[in-house]
């Protein structure tokens, strides 16, 4: 689509054709990506550029003059700034191009190329890239407004999709499950049976969503006590924590002990103390804590590590299919970036603006010309040069502001503008 | 005039509850909206057509069957609007409005003959009777899907097979106290509605209470199944899937009740 102008292109690679080993030699420090950045700009080739440097990928966005010759410059730029012959790099490098790039851009962004699909972290990464970029002044409209779309695709994709809806780390789909057991956290209880590191993360993570009141038992009191503290939580006796089951609406069991801990009729003297209110029992012990078949008792709903993952494992496919939804939304931001993005180019509306006024000009001198035969030829070319000149006089401020313009961040306002008011688009 | 205004709501009932399906399985926010919308205008058409009836047959809509299912059907779309401000739980609607269209589609087959009007003593017992017994079956209405829609939560969560219904439908707590608010609501309303129906026999010269296979045993089981969820949960803590079960199996006596009662 684009003929002539200004052309965007991507260089990079990623964790997906980059094994780490490669992609820890290319990565850009924050510390010296100012003088990457204006070395890059100062290339006569290169008229914008961000570098997006995160551990999962090194990439540079550019506009370029020439499409082939600035990925080459790129490519070449990445190698030479780490100090690795191309040769060997050759094969791990992914290139795109105009739609390309941007779609990758946004898929980028959306976080449909990280690892962990939906995760929220890489839209911060590319944010940050960006500001990086604009505060060195390496960035001009084009690049700009690409960022600022592509987070706004993000936005939309994080919004209409159920991309990062579903936790896909076990503590998140712990929380998940209570919430969906218990509703508001803020009023129930945890007790940790067993002070595992996993116990404390999940602990700590039912804290973050409002849960206020944890006990801690332990064997050992010293350690019950200990992490009690930190949690702000208050300690139990180990043998006395049978007793007080009953107390926590969720029970996360994590002991080195060899055998359950927990059998079918601790539970049901615990849920019938209850009043039958719900129990929710995570066993992340290995071997497990707790008998399975407490399960099976009314109110109660006990989750073990494998239980666990293979929610883990669902919400991972569910998001995998939200990925599709996301990808048309995608496709259709992509569409309305180029549209924008083909306007950009001044010079062909700069020709069809004059081409519609010489048009007009040779009618009307013409058909004025038809009535007046007492003309020599010489007068009539007089006349002609001199209809020609006041369009072009008339033409040449605009031309040369429309050309101004359209490098400002509001250009495309300008081209509108132009286009409407000539009628260039009938 | 007030056919018109029936076809109007049970047409829009039809709409809302496939808009609220296809909200249920495709989340549309959009489509959600309009259900509402539509069982709004239901709300309002079948208002009109409820009006204009009862101003022809110069009594309220509770002598006949065909009464009876309008004026329950009426109630099930307040409470559930009700329910729905108050729980803000969209996807309700997907699991009452169907229902509430079931009951205006059986009512399209029984009479229209308007019932006889009684005397003015024995009306107002007739009326308080057929009042409150309805707006606890509307109640009842809501127990009965909540406890549905904690049925599906539940299995999921007890066979750890989390599907999409998982997410979209509230959590346990909030469904299981739904189950309990209607009920509270719904269960001293139709313990009064049946006391006064005793009443309505008396005044026409009739026993207080007999044991009657059609009239009065089915009304016996739904106070004993609603009555057993309600005191059940006060005294022993009858409560979760229990509770969502006697729902439904209440309303299951509720609907047999419907034909063999009136």
């Amino acid at each position: 689509m684009m003929t002539s102008g200004p052309n965007l292109i991507l260089v990079g690679v990623n964790h997906k054709t980059t094994p780490v080993e490669i992609r820890e030699k290319l990565a850009f420090s924050q510390v010296k990506l100012e003088a990457s950045l204006e070395q890059l700009v100062s290339s006569p080739e290169i008229a914008e550029n961000i570098i997006l440097s995160t551990c999962n990928r090194v990439e540079i966005y550019a506009r370029v003059e020439n499409t082939d010759l600035g990925i080459q410059l790129l490519q070449d730029f990445i190698c030479d700034y780490h100090g690795i012959s191309r040769g060997s790099l050759d094969q791990y490098f992914y290139s795109y191009c105009d739609n390309q790039a941007v779609e990758h851009l946004f898929r980028v962004s959306s976080s449909l190329d990280s690892m962990v699909l939906g995760e929220a972290q890489i839209l911060g990464q590319v944010k940050d890239a960006y500001s990086t970029a604009r505060a060195f002044s390496s960035t001009g409209m084009v690049l700009n407004q690409l960022f600022e779309k592509a987070f706004n695709v993000a936005k939309k994709v994080r919004e209409e999709t159920g991309i990062s809806e579903r936790g896909v780390s076990i503590s998140s789909a712990a929380v998940e499950l209570a919430k969906k057991i218990f509703e508001d956290l803020e009023n129930h209880s945890v007790m940790l049976v067993g002070t595992g590191e996993m116990a404390e993360l999940a602990a700590k993570h039912l804290i973050s969503y409002g849960v206020k009141t944890v006990y801690v038992a332990s064997r050992t009191y010293e350690r019950a006590a200990a992490l009690a503290q930190t949690l702000n939580g208050c300690a139990l006796d180990f043998d006395s924590f049978k007793e007080e089951m009953h107390r926590a609406d969720i029970i996360i069991t994590s002991t080195a002990a060899p055998k359950f801990i927990i059998h079918k009729e601790m539970m049901e003297a615990a849920i019938h103390k209850r009043k039958n209110k719900p129990i929710f029992l995570i066993d992340i012990a290995v071997p497990r804590d707790i008998v399975p078949e407490v399960n099976d008792l009314e109110n109660v709903y006990l989750y073990d590590i494998d239980d666990l993952q293979n929610v883990v494992n669902a919400n991972m496919e569910e998001r995998q299919k939200e990925a599709e939804n996301a990808m048309e939304i995608i496709k259709q931001e992509v569409t309305k970036f180029n549209n924008w993005f083909s306007t950009l180019d001044a010079v062909p509306t700069i020709v069809e603006m004059r081409n519609r006024a010489e048009e007009m000009r040779a009618l009307e001198v013409d058909k004025t010309l038809k009535n007046m035969d007492h003309l020599t030829p010489d007068d009539k070319d007089a006349i002609h040069q001199l209809t020609q000149s006041l369009v072009n006089k008339i033409l040449h401020k605009p031309t040369i502001n429309l050309k101004k313009k359209t490098q400002s961040q509001d250009g495309h306002i300008y081209l509108k503008a132009i286009r409407h008011l000539f009628h260039l688009d009938d | 005039m007030d056919k018109i205004s029936f076809n109007i709501a049970l047409f829009s009932y039809l709409l809302a509850s496939l808009g609220y399906f296809v909200y249920l399985v495709y989340r549309r926010p959009l489509v959600s909206t309009l259900a509402s919308g539509m069982v709004a205008l239901g709300l309002i058409a079948q208002t009109v057509s409820i009006g204009i009836r009862s101003s022809q047959t110069g009594h309220g809509p509770y002598t006949t069957s065909y009464e009876v299912a309008m004026f329950l059907a009426w109630f099930m779309v307040v409470i559930y609007f009700l329910t729905e401000w108050k729980y803000k739980i969209k996807d309700l609607g997907a699991f009452v409005i169907p229902l509430v269209f079931f009951v205006m589609l059986v009512s399209v087959f029984l009479s229209k003959e308007a019932g006889l009007v009684p005397e003015s003593e024995v009306r107002f017992w007739l009326t308080l009777h057929r009042t409150l017994s309805i707006i606890g079956y509307a109640a009842f209405s809501i127990a009965f899907a909540a406890g549905i829609m904690y049925l599906i939560q539940e299995h999921q969560v007890k066979t750890k097979k989390l599907g999409i219904m998982y997410f979209r439908m509230p959590s346990l707590e909030v469904l299981d106290d739904l189950n309990f608010k209607v009920i509270t609501i719904g269960f001293p309303l139709f313990t009064l509605g049946f006391m006064t129906g005793s009443i309505w026999n008396t005044k026409m010269d009739q026993a207080f209470f007999e044991w009657d296979l059609t009239k009065t045993m089915p009304m016996v089981m739904v106070w004993l199944i609603y009555g057993l969820v309600f005191f059940g949960r006060l005294a022993t803590g009858l409560r979760g899937k229990k509770a969502a079960q006697g729902a439904i199996l209440g309303f299951f006596a509720v609907i047999g009740s419907y034909f063999l009662h009136i």
